[in-house]
Parts: C-alpha cells; structure tokens; sequence
C-alpha cells in the first residue's frame, strides 16, 4: 500500500481529534479526543518506520525501529496521562457535579 | 612683593566665606570688622605694590597659580597681571571699596544680624569678582570675575527681595547683562579659533596679522559685551532699575567700580581697538549718544538716586567716547575721577535718604543743607567736580576726553560739551532742590533730620578731598609741560599717543574756555532757577517725554518683551496641547488596545486552544509558503 494513504488516514484522525477539541464541551469527550491525535501520530510513525525498513532493510535490519520504540514511548505516557487526567475529571466531576469545560472558567474571576 | 598679588582677590573671598558661613553667628561688629577689615588689608596689599609698580620701568608681572583649562593645544593658565593699568583698578577697587564698606556699617545697620551680614558678605563677593576682572592675565580670568559681578550685582539689586518691584529690578539687570555677555563670549571663541589663545600678550602681538574684518567682529562683539555691563546704548535701561539695591551697593557696583568693568576691558585690548576704526566709530557714537540721551533723561527725573543713576550712564558714555577716539588715558581718568565723585555724590544722597527715612523724592526735600551741614558740603563738591569746573576733577578727566574727540571730529565735541552743559544743569537742580530753599517734607520727617554718624560722614570727607584734588594728576600738556602725571604712569600699557588725536594748543585754551563757560551757566543757571522755585508739577510736553525717560522701557516691552511674551504662550499652548496632546495620546492608545486585548483573555479553555490552533496553522502556511 503506498504511505499516501497511511498519511491521509492520519491526517484525518488528527483534524477530527483537533475538531473535537475545539468544539465538543464534554472532558471526556475531549479527552478522547486528545488520545485520537496521539494515536493519528503514533500510526503515522509506524507508518514511516515501515517505509523506511523496506527501503532500508536490506542493509540495514535496524532502520526504522527507533521510530517504533517511539510509538511505545508515547503509548505508555498516553497511558500515564489518562490515569491522571481520568483522575483530574472524577475530582472536577466530585466538586461541581460537572464535567463541562466552559463552566471551570473560574479562575478567570 | 608683586608674587603675592594673590592675595589680594583672596581676602575679599575669605571674608566672603566667614560672613556667608557664620551669618547666624557672627555678630554685627564682628562682621562690620572682616568686611571692611579684609578690603583695607587688600587696599594696603595695593598700594604696596603700587609702589613697586610706579618706578621707571616696571615689567608688567604675570603670576601664575595654577592650571586653569589644558585642551590639546589651547591652555588657559589662572594667572594674574600685574601692571600699570591693572594696579590702578586695584587702589581705585580696594580704596573706594573700603570706605563704602565703612559706610555700610552704619547705613545698613537697622538691619537684623544675619541679614546684616549676608549683606556684607555679597559685598565681599562683588570685590572678589571685581579684583578678579582686573588682575586676569587672559580674557578668560577677565570673563570669570565679569560674571562674578554680574551675579553680585543681582543678589545685591535684589537685597530687598521681598518687594517684587526689586526682584524684577535685579532680574532685568542680569538679562540685560547676559545678553551682553554673550557677545563676550562669542569673541572669546573668535580669539582661539584664531589666535589658539586667550592670553592679553599673545592676543595682542598675533593681532596685526589678522584681517580687519575678522579684528573688527571680535572687538565689535567684546563692545557688545561691554554695553551691557558699563550700561550704554541698547542696553542701559537696567541701570536706572538697579537703584532698587541699598545706596552704598548703587555707589560701589553702578556707578564706581562694575559698570566700569567695560571701559577696563576695551582699555586693556586698546590694541585691537586701534586696528579697527570701524568699531572705534561705533564706540564713539555709541558713547556719545548714550551721554546725550541718559543726561536728557537726567534733567526731568525727581527721584535723588534715578538722576545720579542717569547721570552715571551719562558719564560712562563720555568714557566711551574718549576710548573711541583713542583717549584711552582720558577714558581711564574719568574712571578715576568718576569713581571718586560718583560715589562721593552717591553717599551724600545716601546719608539724604538716611536723615529723610527712605524717602527718595527730591519734591519733598529742600533745605536740608541747614541740617546736613557735612553731607551738604561735600555733596557741593561732587556737583562741582561732575559739572567740570576747574580745578575739580572732573574738569580736567572731562576736558582731556573732548578735546580728544576734537581732534576726531568737531561734532563730537559739540554734542560732547552740550552734553557738559546739561550735565552741569541737572546736577545743580538735583543740588538746589535737596539742599537749598525750604524743607517741603511733613513735620515728622523735619523733626527727624540729622546728621549722619561718623561712620557715614568720613568717607564722605575723604572722597569729597579725593573729587577735589585727583584732578592735578592729569594736568593737560598746555597748562603744564610734562604735568600729566596719569598719562605718564600709563604710558606702558596703553601706549604713546594714548591720549588721543593731538589739537593745536590755541584750539585747546578755546575749548576749555568754552567747556568751563558752558559748566558755569549751566551750573548758575540751575542754582538760581531752583533754589527758590523748585519743579513740584507734573511735567508737561517734551518734559513729559523725558520724564518718561523718551518711552524707551515702553519701546522695549513692545518690541521684545511681548513678541518673546507672545511666542512663550504660542509655545506654552503647542506644549500643553500638541506635546502633551502626543504622550497622553499615546497613554491613551496603550489603555484602548489593552482594553480590547483583555476580551480575550475570556477564561473559556476552548477559546485559548482554538488561538492556539489558529497560530499553529498560521506558523505552518508562514514556514510553507513564505520562507524560501
């Protein structure tokens, strides 16, 4: 398959995630949104490293595998920061009986 | 003995510092005695080195005390120059200067201790400065003591600075003053951008190989300066102001010792002036039109200090006019002179508003000669000497500087000896309406006439011996051969031929007879016309015009003080609305936009990340489509 689609495919996942931010009121929503702009970048350095080692492999078995050790990198703090981010919303959602960001504009005040 | 002519200005200074510093301290004695105690020390310095310099063949001396300014190639060294010329301004500075610090001692002694002494330490400061002018080895010294006397004489006009009047008197006279002195100063940048110098000996000997034109700016532009500080046409009118300050200051500064300052300078650069008729003429013409029009202005003034006020601008303008025919002994002669019976006749109308307490207008005295009899006296022999009569002093200063300008020009002498003839004329009217008829004043101030205290009254004796018999110091060649004793003594420094173009002696036995002639109506005229009828009107017609002093302050306000008037309030107005309409606009501007930008600053957490996307996106199609 040419990388094209690979990147078309990413760039979509990425423009959605940045839509849903920057529309949906929802954290959750939002959050899930964010982890859809990680994953849209993850595939796309899948993508290349696959790209590479079939250009590369030949002479070279290890190209393109720092890319895929980057993916899990990524993986793992995604993972972190949906722990804590979870956590963040469960004591947001405990204090105002809320989960809508527009209404934490607080500090504003 | 010359090497410690330092001495002379430092005394004055030290004197200055303990009365200045310890005013509230000292008492009034104390003061009185290192006032007038370090000028008499100063004169006693003088008049010891006098005798150095007097021989046959005295060197001029130059003593240097330090390194004033060094710049590259120009250096200015703070030295003094001991010669003829410089030594006789010492004794006339120090002498007169101490009897009118004695006489300060009682005129000024109503005044309460600090005061007393705040007066007496500008007075020791005017000295200073002065004996600064006069010792300077280059124009440089010349111009730091010129702008020291300014300055007392500011402070000092303004003594009484509660009364506003005085205050503007004394501001009037230092604008007048700096105007003058800018010229000054321009022609101090002249000399060393021409001669790399400000030295008097260096100036002098490089002179002759400049060209006339670049000769006559500079001495054009010093005879600026001097206008200013000796009071001559444009810029006199602060002179007649200035009586504001206490009778012995009008005495000192205005009319003995500063306003003379310009006659020192342009005798002491006598060899510019000689290389440049032009300004020679501008400096006769000057003169005698300033004696003519101030002696006018004289003749219908009521104020004792204001006629004496004219009559010194009168006098400086026959000082003038000798320099501009090349009498320079006669110029400096009638400084001499002029010193001695000016302050002398000073005094006398000091120890008159003294007895009269304060009051000025000569409408409500008469008679006081009854009363007064010293002050009277002596007050009779300084009219003499300044009206010309032989053998008083002025005669012969006088006399030496027209025949002079006769030998230039027979105008000069015509209007030169009217001139005589007015002077004469209001000096005696001043004297008739004071000291003869009957006291027109109230009962009060008849019960209070007195005569003054000793304090007043001795150096009122010895001035008055002084304006009798300094005369026979320049006796003029036709009476006497070789009797001109002044002229002999200067010779050195101003040169042979100092006393100007030489007159057939015929011709000058025919001038002095008409001089004298003229003096004696004059004088005679004015006796009998006011002794017993004094001028009590109000003047009418041309008296009027002169009694206004020819509307000349009135002329100047309308063509420079209310332009100047008007462009400070255009600027005033362009400052308050366009400069400041700038800054605060900008103020303005910077509190608008932040208003705006703060709606940003919404709180809404979408809002910031949509910007923050928007700038991405921005930062994008910049690096894509932009940067090559």
């Amino acid at each position: 398959m040419p990388i094209n689609y690979y990147i078309f495919l990413a760039v979509t996942l990425f423009c959605i995630g940045v839509a849903g931010v920057l529309t949906r009121r929802n954290a959750i929503i939002i959050f899930m949104c964010v982890e859809l702009m990680l994953n849209a970048v993850n595939l796309l350095l899948v993508a290349f490293s696959k790209m590479q080692f079939h250009a590369l492999g030949a002479t070279r078995p290890q190209a393109g595998i720092d890319a895929q050790i980057f993916v899990f990198f990524i993986m793992v703090v995604a993972a972190a920061e949906v722990s804590v981010g979870l956590a963040v919303i469960v004591m947001m959602y405990r204090n105002t009986h809320s989960i809508d960001v527009n209404f934490l504009n607080r500090l504003k005040h | 003995m010359t090497q410690l002519v330092w001495l002379i200005p430092v005394l004055p200074l030290v004197g200055f510092l303990l009365t200045g510093l310890f005013r509230n301290y000292l008492s009034k004695t104390l003061t009185s005695v290192i006032g007038c105690g370090t000028i008499l020390v100063a004169f006693v310095l003088s008049v010891l080195i006098f005798g150095e310099v007097r021989q046959e063949g005295a060197q001029p001396v130059t003593v240097t005390l330090f390194d004033f300014i060094s710049v590259g190639k120009l250096s200015i060294p703070f030295a003094f120059l001991v010669d003829q010329l410089s030594v006789l301004f010492l004794l006339i500075i120090t002498g007169v200067g101490f009897l009118i610090h004695l006489y300060s001692t009682s005129y000024m002694h109503e005044e309460d201790g600090p005061q007393f002494a705040r007066y007496f330490a500008y007075l020791n400061l005017f000295v200073f400065s002065m004996l600064l002018l006069v010792l300077g080895s280059n124009f440089v010294i010349l111009f730091i003591g010129w702008e020291g006397v300014g300055l007392c004489s500011y402070l000092l006009i303004g003594y009484w600075f509660k009364n506003l009047d005085f205050g503007n008197a004394a501001k009037k006279a230092f604008i007048m003053n700096r105007i003058g002195d800018l010229g000054f100063l321009i022609a101090i940048f002249l000399m060393i951008n021409k001669f790399g110098s400000v030295d008097f000996s260096e100036v002098f000997s490089k002179a002759p190989g400049t060209t006339v034109g670049y000769l006559t700016a500079i001495t054009m532009l010093l005879f600026v300066g001097a206008t200013g500080k000796s009071a001559q046409i444009p810029l006199y009118t602060w002179l007649p102001d200035a009586m504001a300050g206490p009778t012995p200051v009008s005495a000192l500064i205005h009319a003995a010792t500063m306003v003379t300052a310009g006659i020192y300078m342009i005798a002491r650069s006598h060899v510019l002036y000689d290389l440049t008729p032009a300004t020679q003429t501008v400096v006769a013409v000057i003169g005698l039109a300033t004696a003519l029009l101030a002696a006018s202005i004289a003749l219908k003034q009521n104020d004792i200090k204001k006629v004496l006020a004219y009559s010194t601008v009168s006098q400086l303008g026959y000082m003038f006019l000798g320099l501009g025919v090349g009498a320079y002994t006669g110029a400096v002669f009638h400084v001499m002179t002029h010193a001695f019976f000016k302050a002398l006749l000073f005094l006398g109308a000091g120890s008159v508003i003294h007895a009269m307490g304060g009051e000025q207008d000569m409408r409500k005295m008469g008679g006081l000669g009854k009363k007064l009899k010293i002050t009277n006296i002596t007050f009779l022999l300084g009219c003499i000497a300044i009206a010309g009569i032989p053998p008083f002093s002025g005669f012969f200063s006088k006399d030496e500087i027209l025949s002079a300008a006769y030998g230039k020009s027979p105008v000069y002498y015509a209007v030169g000896v009217f001139t005589a003839l007015l002077t004469a004329f209001y000096m005696f009217r001043l004297y008739a309406s004071t000291f003869l008829g009957t006291f027109r004043g109230t009962h009060d101030q008849e019960h209070h006439l007195h005569e003054s205290p000793p304090a007043m009254t001795i150096p009122l004796i010895v001035l008055a011996i002084l304006a009798v018999f300094a005369g026979f110091l320049g006796i003029p060649e036709v009476v006497a051969p070789n009797a001109h004793i002044l002229g002999h003594y200067l010779a050195p420094v101003l040169g042979e031929g100092a006393s100007g173009p030489e007159v057939a002696h015929g011709t000058e036995w025919g001038l002095m007879g008409v001089s004298v002639v003229l003096a004696f109506i004059g004088s005679i005229w004015a006796w009998v016309r006011f002794s017993r009828k004094p001028e009590l009107g109000e003047p009418t017609g041309f008296g009027k015009v002169l009694a206004n002093k020819w509307y000349v302050d009135e002329f100047y306000n309308a063509i420079i003080v209310r332009p100047l008037d008007m462009l400070a309030q255009f600027l005033v107005f362009f400052d308050k609305n366009v400069i400041d309409g700038i800054v605060n606009g900008v103020g303005r501007l910077v509190q608008y936009g932040s208003r705006q930008l703060r709606l940003i600053q919404s709180g809404q957490v979408g809002g910031y990340v949509l910007l923050m996307v928007v700038g991405i996106i921005v930062l994008f199609l910049v690096e894509l489509f932009i940067k090559k």
